[in-house]
């Protein structure tokens, strides 16, 4: 049990930072305001979350402007990506281990 | 952490995944519609040949006639417009029903990824259509949507692939045999489109 515990990521301990990385690997990439209205959250919560992946180094912005509106696209680095899928197969064990 | 916790976690990430990536509100009833307008389209245009020739053999005999050309494009136009804004028209209410809003990341990729090759399509209609080489209008309808689906296909439910596939194997089938072109655009546009829809509705919308 404990092992397992041990690999699950403190990134994600979060329900939207797991999310936010969810729709990241779905797509290839995602803007912010479209990402707030998929996850229903606000601005400033969006914000500090998303701030905390940059910090991992788990996605990859890239700030544009279509004409005078910033344009925020976010990716999954490929850092990201395999904490993520590390994490799902965490949680994928655990309930394995649980039914054993 | 608890067993059933992990699984709606889990069920939720997947479930996020799909919505996030796939437009899922695309009406089966707008692909019925679109079915009953080719139909209804298809009879008018029958009846104009018909009464004119006798006969539904679409030929170069007569492609000199440019007013029922211009008809019978004048109603493909119509069958086009009215499939277009049915099936936007519907699927906007189905995403609103869902409570999801219609205009968002997947929606745009679906309608680019549809609108290469349905234009490149209609371009290329409108060069035949200046040759007047109406042999093939039929078949490139029909080839040219059917990409255009294979190509929407991953930005929504899969079975609009097999729909587009049908359409091109239709469409390769009018270009062997053009007599029947128009027979082959009613199976295409207008039956598979009814029973494709009704598939899709009962599968996913209700």
């Amino acid at each position: 049990m404990k092992t397992s515990l041990e690999q699950f990521d403190k990134a994600f301990e979060n329900r939207i930072r797991l999310q936010i990385m969810s729709v990241l690997l779905a797509n290839e990439h995602y803007d912010f305001n479209s990402l707030k209205e998929l996850l229903d959250v606000t601005d400033g919560n969006l914000a500090s979350h998303i701030k905390a992946l940059e910090k991992e180094n788990y996605i990859l912005v890239n700030k544009t402007f279509i004409g005078r509106k910033p344009n925020t696209q976010y990716s999954a680095s490929e850092k990201g990506r395999k904490a993520f899928i590390k994490h799902l197969e965490a949680l994928e064990n655990l309930i394995k281990q649980q039914k054993m | 952490m608890e067993d059933k916790i992990i699984h709606s976690e889990l069920a939720s990430i997947r479930s996020l995944m799909e919505r996030s990536s796939k437009f899922l509100s695309l009406s089966g009833l707008s692909g019925v519609m679109a079915g009953i307008y080719a139909l209804i389209g298809a009879f008018i245009g029958y009846k104009i040949v018909y009464e004119k020739y006798g006969s539904l053999v679409i030929s170069d005999s007569y492609s000199d006639d440019a007013l029922v050309y211009n008809q019978l494009n004048l109603i493909a136009g119509v069958i086009l417009l009215l499939s277009v804004l049915t099936c936007l028209l519907l699927s906007i209410r189905q995403a609103k029903k869902k409570g999801e809003n219609y205009w968002n990341p997947v929606s745009r990729r679906l309608i680019s990824s549809m609108a290469i090759p349905l234009f490149t399509g209609g371009l290329f209609i409108i060069i035949l259509i200046l040759k007047t080489e109406y042999n093939l209008i039929a078949s490139a309808c029909l080839i040219f949507y059917g990409l255009s689906l294979i190509s929407a296909s991953q930005y929504t439910f899969l079975d609009v692939k097999w729909l587009g596939f049908c359409q091109i194997i239709l469409g390769l089938l009018a270009a062997q045999i053009p007599e029947s072109g128009l027979l082959f655009w009613v199976i295409g546009f207008g039956l598979l489109h009814i029973i494709y829809g009704t598939v899709m509705h009962f599968k996913y919308n209700r």
